[in-house]
């Protein structure tokens, strides 16, 4: 069962979720703080997009109880922007009150788009429209955030850029967040935490304590890594 | 100085194509004219010659002087109205009915199952065989004429609306319910918008559709329109108004081509397509 709680973080219990015969998550456990930040990684076919879509709403849940936030966004892979809607109108959809166009367009200044708000969205580039879709998801205040390979296809300095942008948005709002990822980097530089989702439950967590904002040269960070490496099957040369 | 003067030549350079493809636009224009007015003054030295009667075909000038004297006297003003209102009415109909049945169809199972059988086989009935059948059951008034245009031009608009709506990216409706959107706003934000191309589409073939149901509507049966005004000639011998019938007929077609291109330009401007085309 879902429900709203009086805190606002997450709470799974015993979650499982079959396709077929397939046991996709299995008697899963998982808490988020509100306001922490966890990275979740796991192989590809892992379940990660069927548990942020369990918790998003958009799949029922089968066995177990999920506890979610009242306000949950969530941002995908690929931006999901209305085409036929400029820059602005999407972030507003499904918005109301007087000042939604004034929020709007605050949001998308916080994400460094104030220049384009008449633009359609067909004519953005890549890490443009996904700032839109990160502006989409902040302008409702969500308690819970949750994003799918966000920057997966974006080019190794868009995708420094948006770390910076999302660890200050963060900083700023505070909100519980859930980031999915294969960037082993992108989990170190952004989570309090980060778990690693194995044949179907949480196999690994592995606080993440470093001092932000987060430097690569950092002694701690390294040693973050090859423990998460580790926990991803991935063994480097000593 | 010297380097500011060997920075004009590629600005230069750059700048001659376009207007280069400019006026061979221009040129390429004026060269296509020139057959249609070829034939034009070849049909007039024919008439003239009496090579052709007046009877058989008339000719371009007399035909100008047939439609300047129909339109002094109201002929062709009175007729053209009544043409129009008929298309008009029997297209608005047909928009109307069409996207309503399509919305039904395309938002629910038991609508399609309701509502896309019975359209697919209306699809493949040739709507003009049914103007003796409109006959006897709406008799000679209006009503046959209006209902042909409409059951016809209904077709294409259902038929690609309901496509359309089929063919919307399911991660959008999906993003729909995170956003937390009713129903209703799915429909007119997402729906709608999302199938509008395909609107437009099914449209465009509506229009065409319409003016082939109004000739034959109104050559059958009418007292008044563009279609009486042909047969009522033909009685006659007077080609020239046929013929002037035939160009009003073609401007129209012309005409109601570009509302509906116009139409999607300005409706369709986020797409990238129609951006550049603009
Ligand atoms: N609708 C579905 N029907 C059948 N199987 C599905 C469906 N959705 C997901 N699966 C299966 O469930 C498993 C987990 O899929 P999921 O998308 O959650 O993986 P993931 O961890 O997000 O992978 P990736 O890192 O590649 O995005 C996969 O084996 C996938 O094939
Ligand atoms: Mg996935």
């Amino acid at each position: 069962m879902s429900a709203a709680a009086t805190h606002t973080g997450v709470r799974v219990e015993g979650l499982g979720k079959r396709y077929g015969q397939t046991r996709v998550l299995d008697d899963l456990d998982l808490e988020i703080r509100p306001g922490e930040f966890v990275a979740l990684l796991g192989r590809s076919g892992s379940g990660k997009t069927t548990l942020l879509r369990t918790l998003a709403g958009l799949d029922p849940v089968e066995d177990g109880a999920v506890v979610v936030p009242r306000q949950v966004a969530v941002v995908f892979q690929e931006a999901r922007l209305l085409p036929w809607k400029r820059v602005r109108d999407n972030v507003m959809l499904g918005l109301d009150g007087a000042d939604a166009r004034d929020r709007a367009e605050a949001a998308l200044e916080e994400v460094g788009l104030a220049h384009r708000l008449d633009a359609w969205p067909l004519t953005l580039s890549g890490g443009e429209a996904q700032r839109v879709g990160i502006a989409r998801a902040l302008v409702r205040s969500p308690e819970l955030l949750m994003l799918d390979e966000p920057f997966a296809s974006l080019d190794a300095l868009t995708r420094l850029r948006m770390h910076a942008m999302v660890d200050a948005l963060w900083q700023k709002h505070r909100c519980a967040v859930l980031l999915v990822t294969h960037d082993v980097d992108e989990a170190l530089t952004l989570g309090d935490r980060a778990v690693v989702l194995d044949r179907g439950r949480i196999r690994t967590t592995l606080p993440l304590t470093m001092q932000r904002p987060r430097r690569h040269d950092d002694p701690g960070f390294s040693a973050a890594r090859r423990s998460l490496l580790a926990a991803l099957d991935v063994h480097e040369a000593a | 100085m010297l380097d500011r003067v060997s920075s004009l030549p590629p600005a230069r350079a750059r700048a001659a194509p376009a207007v280069r493809d400019a006026r061979r636009a221009r040129v390429g224009a004026l060269r296509r004219m020139v057959s249609p007015l070829l034939i034009l003054v070849l049909w007039q030295a024919a008439s003239w010659s009496g090579l052709v009667s007046p009877q058989t075909l008339a000719s371009p000038l007399a035909i100008l002087a047939t439609a300047t004297d129909l339109t002094r006297s109201g002929v062709l003003p009175h007729n053209l109205l009544v043409s129009l209102v008929r298309a008009g009415s029997g297209l608005a109909i047909a928009i109307a009915g069409g996207v309503v049945l399509a919305l039904i169809a395309g938002l629910s199972r038991l609508g399609e199952d309701a509502i896309d059988a019975p359209m697919q086989m209306l699809r493949t009935l040739p709507a003009l065989a049914l103007v003796p059948l409109f006959i006897l059951w709406f008799g000679i008034g209006e009503t046959p004429k209006v209902a042909l245009v409409a059951l016809g031009a209904m077709i294409p608009i259902y038929l690609n609306l309901f496509k359309g709506i089929r063919a919307i990216d399911p991660k959008l409706l999906e993003m729909g319910r995170t956003l937390g959107l009713s129903q209703g706003q799915m429909i007119r934000q997402i729906v709608l918008p999302g199938a509008l191309p395909d609107l437009l589409t099914g449209l465009r073939f509506s229009v065409g559709i319409s003016w082939l149901m109004l000739v034959v509507a109104e050559q059958v049966n009418a007292s008044s329109g563009i279609g009486h005004m042909m047969m009522d000639a033909q009685d006659f011998l007077r080609t020239d108004i046929i013929l002037v019938g035939l160009l009003v007929y073609a401007l129209l077609g012309l005409l109601s081509d570009q509302v509906v291109r116009w139409l999607e330009r300005t409706l369709l401007a986020w797409r990238p397509a129609a951006r550049v085309s603009a």
